[in-house]
């Protein structure tokens, strides 16, 4: 129910992160620069439209997520089409199931799911690699070494494991997609910060004795923040779709209850006979990627320190 | 460089060490065990199986049983597969993803950097759209969408290529997979080249470059794509390794047998030294592309010291 | 230019042999066989061992079937048809059966099967050091010590099987088991090559170290890939025997395999081969090649007897009158499966159970009973009951939990939440007793109807619906006893599901295989006892 509130929170707290280090004048220059970036807004205002609709677009719907429509159910290819009058705007599930109400109802747990495990990725991530690669020597190996456990740790037991041990809720599943977004984005930052940080400002901010802890939040992560938001916007259909893995194993989203990610794997075997069961959650899905693409783009050169 | 690799030589023992303690005793305290089914197993049937497998003792000493077969290079025997042991299965299947793999590599990296670097160059024009659009579209169409289309299209309605098996590696049973596999990671890499392109033709010194006048291509090529190449490598280290040891999608769309499907599958029946021995696997590859990208980073900026 | 004259040879004999109603290929006269005689079959996954004694599921038995002949197999309908045994003969109270084994049955490395050969698989079965988790079989025919030397109390040379001569096999059994001939139909009662076995150790099973004694050997295993077979040329019935080369795909999913199947990759799929979504289009387009036939398998809900609020016999029978079982069948299955009121599948051999009360009404009337019922036991819209439905992850099971959920909360107003596992997981939450309903399946293993209601002994390992009724028990002890056990099958079929509604059963499970027109000799049967060496190519 959050998500369109999360969704701006997300992009907020992040920008205010960067904004407490940087001073004032930079996020009134951010802001600028990001709202005359006109693919960046009409992006907001769509993602915008999509997280509304995920919310309150059921009420326009006669129909229930759950709802099974007994008639439909009997012939589902031509019964379960999509069509005005049956108040089927996107047409059934096999189960003869609303697809509007379900896209709608599966967007607000695909959306929270790709907005969280982007900022989990970013924030953790960002952070980690940073560390790790501007400390270098021991500490970076070892946080290397943790990070290379992590990755090949066999994440299904993992999973398997939270679902006995806490038995089946929905924020488990946060949990278990934050646990490993911020993998590769570490990797990521870390080589980029060992680039950077030969150069010639770091070093001179190493030179006046400015702390590390400052260095890392005011120099480091600002100059990686472009790689940071294009790789966050990579993550969100892969958080999304992995939401669908984790649920298959029995943790998070429970049937009647629905994500992007269930529709596209309930929808996929049907493509030839029933192409709406896959179509629109598809659809939705490509919209809302390609609108944080535009996003991160428009973030991305709205907070570049280089184009100041 | 010499000293670079020994050093993470010897790293990769504690690391790999930590890796088989940590995934052996988690495993253990998933509900069921190989031997759950059904219907009950007698228990004289079931002491008997698991003395084959060493269950018979305490965790520890089963612990200690597997480091040391490990030593011997030995995995046991699958709980699942009971007639193969994982070395067996593990020849058999990686080679297959490991093939696939490779070619899905090649593809996902020239066609990724390619159409980044031209998307880059050519910022905000129609080409720039439409090699974001179809990148969008390849990383939102998940492989479980593209492996049926692909045989809709080429096997059903064309009957171009078979529509699965392996046959020892036959280029016609290539084809689908290498697409199936490398569809999103073009969309990826060409999705971070082109962001990373981008910033790079915007800092200080490719403008000095442009302003003493030196030739774009040149520009391009000696001294943008290098630096540009250092996220992708970042990421394309996990990936690759992601890759190579393929995909439970692929493998049953397709039928190919490859090393994919066991890790998945393997969870799915506690198949305890299956999934220890993939683990391992996944592991040792990850270590050794993590120590390899850390050697290309000196290529790419040779200022870069560990 | 040989290879017909051979098949004219083979249809000539194939025609002599069915008089005697001896297993084979049975070429109808005029019909064309295709030069190459090759077939590819779905394999439903890949099988855990191809060891026969040690092979538990459909993926390892269906390929036995082809490398293996037991002393009898089926045909169409499933009647019995002689393997490496030509006749038997049984003593007056069904205890001592003596086979008569052929002379001219062969291993696959040319040395002869023999009685010793079943003497050494049935021991190897019940052997722990075997470890066969298929070994309660042999306990459950009742073969002398059985049970005992699986508990580790006896040993294996105790057990009731021995060898009069080379070519008689005789087992006795503790109890009469007038369906014994029919259990040995299963690949845990094979004959077994020791020899191989000794040499070759756990690596026997591999290509190039199986001896079989059936029509087709071992020539390939790539796992996920492929099995490939080849002709035995040492099989007694070999010249009858017209395809050359088998090659099973082990692959499990069923959307997948129909992509095989219409790329022309398989000729003929496992027997789940027809998704739900495809059957009616494939009648219009196919209907030749539909092959839908009943399975001996039930499907059903298990109330968790013992916790409340189902020990309440009102609720269990309001929740499964509420089930509209055509709906099920007919929407959510719908590719043949037959709706269930009677635990006992109603095609099962010597047994065809009454159909219950509850069977005959309209689902208005049953719905109208379920409300009432409901009320009574203390459950309306002011306090409606509330309990967790347990399945296990599958598309299919998925599907029917939704719509049994949907029938109760509309006409009960019951809330029952969705919750899947994936399978292990859920085997142990059901075993362990901590579900309110649950989603259950039997696949009976032989012809006959104490396969299904043994299920609901107190003892039974696999009751999972927690039901426990001495007076079940009871019929149960006199129907093994009884030369007819019919109408003690009746009673407590009776008990079980018309009186205390132990499960809710749903369904008869259906055979869905798809069969290329060119593929002949497809003789489907209840228990899916499918033999290549059977069929043929027709030219195509």
């Amino acid at each position: 129910m959050i998500t369109n509130k999360e969704n701006i929170t997300a992009v907020t707290q992040f920008a205010e992160q960067v904004v407490e280090v940087e001073g004032r004048s930079l996020w009134q220059d951010a802001r600028r620069r990001f709202f005359s970036n006109k693919a960046a807004v009409i992006s907001l205002i769509i993602l915008s439209i999509i997280a509304g609709l995920s919310i309150f677009g059921p009420i326009l719907s006669q129909w229930n997520y759950a709802d099974i429509d007994w008639e439909a159910l009997s012939d589902i290819s031509t019964l379960g089409s999509p069509s005005i009058a049956s108040g089927h705007y996107f047409g059934t599930d096999p189960l003869g199931r609303d697809i509007f109400v379900r896209t709608m109802q599966g967007g607000q747990i695909s959306l929270m799911v790709g907005v969280l495990g982007s900022f989990v990725a970013i924030v953790i991530g960002t952070l980690y690699g940073a560390t790790s690669g501007y400390m270098g020597g021991r500490v970076d190996s070892v946080m290397m070494r943790f990070l290379e456990i992590l990755n090949s740790f066999p994440f299904m037991f993992f999973v398997i494991i939270m679902m006995t041990v806490f038995g089946r809720h929905i924020l488990l599943i946060f949990v278990a997609i934050g646990a490993v977004s911020w993998l590769d984005m570490a990797r990521i930052v870390r080589g980029q910060t060992l680039s950077l940080k030969n150069k010639e400002y770091i070093e001179a901010a190493y030179a006046c004795g400015v702390s590390t802890p400052k260095i890392i939040l005011r120099h480091i992560v600002p100059n990686v923040l472009g790689v940071v938001i294009i790789y966050a916007t990579l993550l969100v259909p892969n958080m999304i779709l992995l939401e669908s893995f984790i649920s298959f194993l029995g943790l998070g989203v429970q049937e009647p209850m629905t994500s992007w990610g269930a529709l596209i794997s309930e929808g996929a075997p049907n493509m030839e006979i029933a192409v709406w069961q896959l179509a629109w959650p598809l659809a939705f899905l490509v919209v809302t990627l390609f609108c944080f693409n535009f996003l991160g783009d428009g973030l991305r050169d709205a907070l570049d320190p280089k184009d100041r | 460089m010499l000293r670079f690799i020994i050093k993470r030589l010897l790293e990769a023992i504690p690391t790999l060490l930590a890796l088989v303690t940590l995934s052996f005793f988690l495993m253990h305290f998933a509900p069921g065990s190989p031997f759950t089914s059904e219907r009950g197993v007698p228990p004289a049937v079931l002491a008997n199986l698991q003395a084959k497998y060493h269950m018979n003792e305490s965790l520890m000493s089963q612990y200690f049983h597997y480091l040391w077969d490990l030593l011997h290079g030995n995995l046991g025997y699958s709980f699942r597969f009971t007639d193969f042991t994982i070395n067996q299965l593990v020849a058999q299947s990686f080679p297959v993803s490991a093939e696939i793999g490779f070619w899905s590599f090649v593809v996902a990296v020239s066609i990724g950097v390619l159409c980044g670097v031209f998307a880059a160059l050519r910022q905000n024009s129609l080409l720039d759209y439409g090699v974001m659009a179809f990148a969008n579209i390849g990383m939102v169409l998940p492989n479980f969408v593209i492996a049926p289309l692909c045989i809709l299209f080429f096997s059903i309605h064309y009957h171009w290529l078979p529509a699965g098996g392996w046959n020892g590696g036959a280029w016609p049973y290539l084809i689908m997979p290498v697409i199936a596999m490398s569809t999103s990671y073009i969309a990826q890499i060409a999705r971070i080249t082109r962001g990373s392109m981008i910033e790079t033709m915007h800092s200080n010194f490719i403008r000095t470059a442009r302003a003493k006048g030196l030739p774009k291509s040149h520009i391009i090529i000696r001294h943008a794509l290098r630096p540009a190449m250092l996220p992708v490598v970042s990421y394309l280290g996990p990936a690759f390794v992601g890759i190579i040891t393929g995909s439970v999608v692929v493998d049953q769309f397709f039928g190919t047998g490859g090393i994919g499907q066991h890790f998945v599958n393997g969870a799915i029946n506690r198949d305890y030294s299956m999934v220890m021995g993939i683990t391992i696997l996944i592991g040792t590859l990850t270590i050794l592309f993590n120590a390899i990208v850390d050697i290309v980073y000196v290529f790419i900026d040779p200022k870069i010291r560990y | 230019m040989k290879m017909t004259k051979t098949l004219l040879a083979s249809a000539v004999i194939a025609a002599s042999f069915t008089a005697m109603q001896v297993h084979a290929a049975d070429v109808p006269a005029g019909v064309k066989l295709a030069d190459k005689q090759e077939l590819v079959k779905g394999g439903e996954g890949e099988p855990a061992t191809l060891d026969p004694q040690k092979i538990q599921g459909t993926p390892g038995s269906l390929r036995a079937k082809d490398l293996f002949e037991g002393l009898y197999s089926e045909g169409e309908g499933g009647k019995l048809v002689p393997g490496v045994a030509t006749g038997y003969t049984v003593n007056d109270d069904n205890t001592v059966y003596t086979f008569n084994l052929r002379h001219d049955a062969k291993w696959s490395d040319g040395t002869p099967v023999t009685a010793n050969d079943f003497v050494y698989g049935f021991q190897r079965l019940v052997d722990p050091k075997t470890a066969s988790v298929y070994s309660w079989y042999a306990a459950l025919a009742g073969i002398i010590n059985a049970q005992n030397i699986i508990d580790g109390k006896a040993k294996p040379a105790d057990m009731g099987v021995k060898a009069l001569d080379k070519y008689t096999f005789q087992v006795t059994l503790d109890h009469p088991v007038p369906y014994f001939v029919k259990m040995t139909v299963n690949s845990a009662m094979y004959p077994a090559p020791k020899k191989a076995i000794e040499k070759f150790g756990d690596n026997w099973t591999k290509p190039g170290n199986l001896v079989s004694n059936g029509a087709y050997k071992l020539d390939t295993w790539i796992v996920n890939e492929k099995m490939v077979f080849v002709r035995n040329h040492d099989y007694w019935n070999d010249k009858k025997t017209i395809i050359n080369k088998v090659t099973v795909l082990p692959i499990k999913d069923s959307t997948v395999e129909f992509s095989r199947y219409q790329a022309g990759d398989l000729d003929v799929t496992s027997f789940s081969g027809i998704p739900t979504n495809r059957y009616k289009e494939l009648l219009k387009t196919t209907p030749d090649e539909v092959k839908v036939t009943p399975q001996l398998a039930a499907y059903y809900y298990d109330f968790n007897n013992q916790k409340p609020p189902f020990d309440d016999v009102r609720v269990r029978k309001a929740l499964s009158y509420a089930i509209d079982r055509t709906i099920i069948t007919k929407y959510v299955t719908g590719v043949g499966e037959i709706p269930a009121y009677t635990f006992t599948p109603p095609s099962v051999d010597g047994f065809k159970a009454k159909q219950p009360e509850y069977a005959k009404w309209t689902q208005a009337e049953r719905n109208a009973k379920a409300k009432e019922l409901l009320k009574e036991a203390g459950y309306d819209k002011n306090n409606p009951l509330d309990f967790t439905l347990l399945y296990n992850t599958n598309d299919g099971h998925k599907k029917i939990a939704i719509a049994v959920a949907s029938m109760w909360k509309k006409t009960l107003g019951v809330n029952a939440t969705l919750e899947n596992q994936e399978w292990k997981t859920f085997i142990d939450t059901r075993n362990l007793g901590n579900f309110g309903v649950a989603r259950d399946g039997w696949v009976g293993d032989y012809n006959e109807a104490s396969t299904f209601l043994d299920l609901f002994k107190s003892t039974n390992t696999s009751n999972n619906a927690h039901y426990n009724n001495p007076e079940y028990d009871g019929y149960m002890a006199q129907a093994a006893k009884a030369k007819d056990p019919a109408p003690f099958y009746q009673k407590a079929e009776d008990l079980v599901i018309d009186k205390d509604m132990a499960v809710a059963p749903i369904y008869q499970y259906s055979i869905k295989r798809l069969v290329k027109t060119y593929v002949g000799g497809y003789q489907p049967n209840l228990e899916d006892n499918i033999y290549t060496r059977d069929m043929y190519i027709i030219a195509h």
